[in-house]
């Protein structure tokens, strides 16, 4: 069958068979090897997707049931201008060991932020909790999240700041 | 893990997906969330010819209030249960029950009535709709059945659906006034099936138990309906030794298994105290609810 859906912003398709899942056609079809494939059943959270803005494991998805949704994988988060702010968290507090958990635990974080500008850790850990890190490395993953909310209030701070100078220097 | 092969059709119209059911009958499965079914078609436990999608059928996603029920149509998710602000005023054993489902990512795609069609003995949503008393909606190209929760689910992973059949709705009573329920579940970490859990319901009339639904999760060949608890309760007042007489009869109905969980012993004492427990929060719920 054939299916087309956004992928980090491009219009991606592929000719798959029904009973292919969504992780391996991004693996496999569309070498993005950033979404890992960890248990296989739905239990670990390293095959993390975002569709439609929604965290979602994709071992559990057929890619035919991604068909003209919008998808953001681990690569669509850095930009141009740099790391995203959940990325610069896990740098800079240390957020992995191993990695392989990583991208699950930074997309997770991710939509949080989406809906949740200052979670607490309470809330950080709900997020993250269909999410496994078999470094056990779950404190700093929770600090790299709410460093993460810092930097995404900081930055707007500045962008706002930037809009109010050049509106008020028309 | 890869599936068997499957031919997939995603109709755009309820009309639509119930025409292949009654052309391909038993060697169809239909899929909403695809958080049970996914699993066992890669385990292979599952070998559709047909898996029919009804995800993108418009209109089923609703939760809605309809004359003294909450309407939960069939593509409503675990998490849009959670959220649901309506919920969370008429019915909130449901969002309870809800956060207790599986893990956030899970809860994004699976479904209410996808889990209650699947009806695995460990699944949450199962006791909650004994305990509330629902009922199924199912439609067919011949027209419309409704069936009570309790007749619906027949033993593990079997229903009263017949192949030709998709569950539109569940519909479940919320009354007025007095009403109060729990979801209790033990679970040995966040996504791990129940040990055992235990949904209970029920609705005061002055200080005394007017009807009382109690659900048990993971103890049995299918979610277990506690009779002999829920008629003992009937009428009785909201005390201390009536909460733990309806524990002692709940904990009876329990048919578990010893399993890597816990013994069975332990999981019939899990329920009896949990019933217990349940009955009298879901007591206090209802007092606060009428005041």
């Amino acid at each position: 069958m054939k299916v087309t859906m956004k992928v980090n912003g491009t219009e991606r398709g592929g000719d798959v068979e029904p009973r292919v899942l969504l992780v391996d056609f991004l693996r496999s079809n569309l070498r993005l090897t950033g979404t890992h494939i960890g248990c296989d059943t739905s239990s670990c959270g390293a095959c993390t997707v975002l569709i439609d803005g929604e965290p979602v494991k994709s071992c559990t998805q057929l890619a035919v049931q991604a068909d003209g949704r919008s998808l953001t994988t681990v690569e669509g988060l850095a930009t141009a201008a740099g790391l995203s702010p959940v990325q610069t968290g896990f740098h800079q507090e240390h957020g992995l060991q191993c990695g392989f958990c990583t991208p699950g635990m930074m997309l997770v974080g991710t939509a949080l932020l989406e809906h949740n500008l200052d979670p607490s850790d309470e809330e950080i850990r709900w997020a993250i909790s269909g999410n496994i890190c078999r470094c056990t490395g779950y404190m700093n993953i929770v600090k790299a999240i709410k460093h993460a909310a810092t930097l995404r209030e900081q930055s707007e701070v500045v962008q706002r700041e930037k809009a109010g100078a050049a509106s008020g220097g028309e | 893990m890869y599936p068997a092969a499957f031919d997939y059709r995603a109709p755009t119209t309820l009309e639509e997906a119930l025409a292949l059911l009654a052309q391909h009958g038993e060697s169809a499965k239909v899929m909403a969330g695809g958080q049970s079914l996914i699993p066992l078609l890669k385990l292979r436990f599952s070998r559709p010819e047909l898996v029919v999608d009804i995800g993108r059928i418009a209109g089923l996603d609703s939760i809605k209030r309809d004359d003294g029920h909450v309407v939960i149509g069939a593509l409503a998710r675990h998490a849009d249960i959670e959220r649901s602000k309506e919920l969370a005023a008429s019915a909130p054993l449901l969002p309870e029950a809800a956060h207790w489902i599986a893990d956030p990512l899970v809860r994004n795609r699976g479904t209410l009535v996808g889990s209650v069609c699947h009806a695995d003995p460990a699944g949450d949503w199962g006791s909650v709709v004994l305990a509330m008393k629902a009922d199924v909606v199912a439609r067919s190209g011949s027209g419309q059945r409704v069936i009570h929760a309790a007749d619906f689910l027949k033993g593990p992973f079997e229903t009263a659906l017949k192949p030709d059949e998709v569950v539109t709705e569940v519909r479940i009573p919320v009354g007025k006034g007095r009403g109060g329920g729990a979801y209790l579940k033990l679970e040995r970490k966040v996504g791990d099936f129940a040990t055992a859990a235990v949904a209970v319901h029920l609705h005061l009339q002055g200080d005394r138990i007017e009807i009382a639904g109690i659900g048990l999760t993971a103890v049995g060949p299918k979610n277990i309906q506690a009779v002999e608890a829920e008629r003992f309760l009937h009428g009785k007042q909201a005390t201390d030794e009536v909460f733990a007489e309806a524990g002692r009869l709940a904990a009876a109905a329990a048919e578990p298994n010893d399993d890597i969980r816990g013994s069975a012993a332990y999981k019939k004492d899990v329920v009896r105290v949990f019933v217990q427990r349940g009955l009298k929060t879901a007591v206090q719920r209802a007092k606060e609810a009428g005041a």
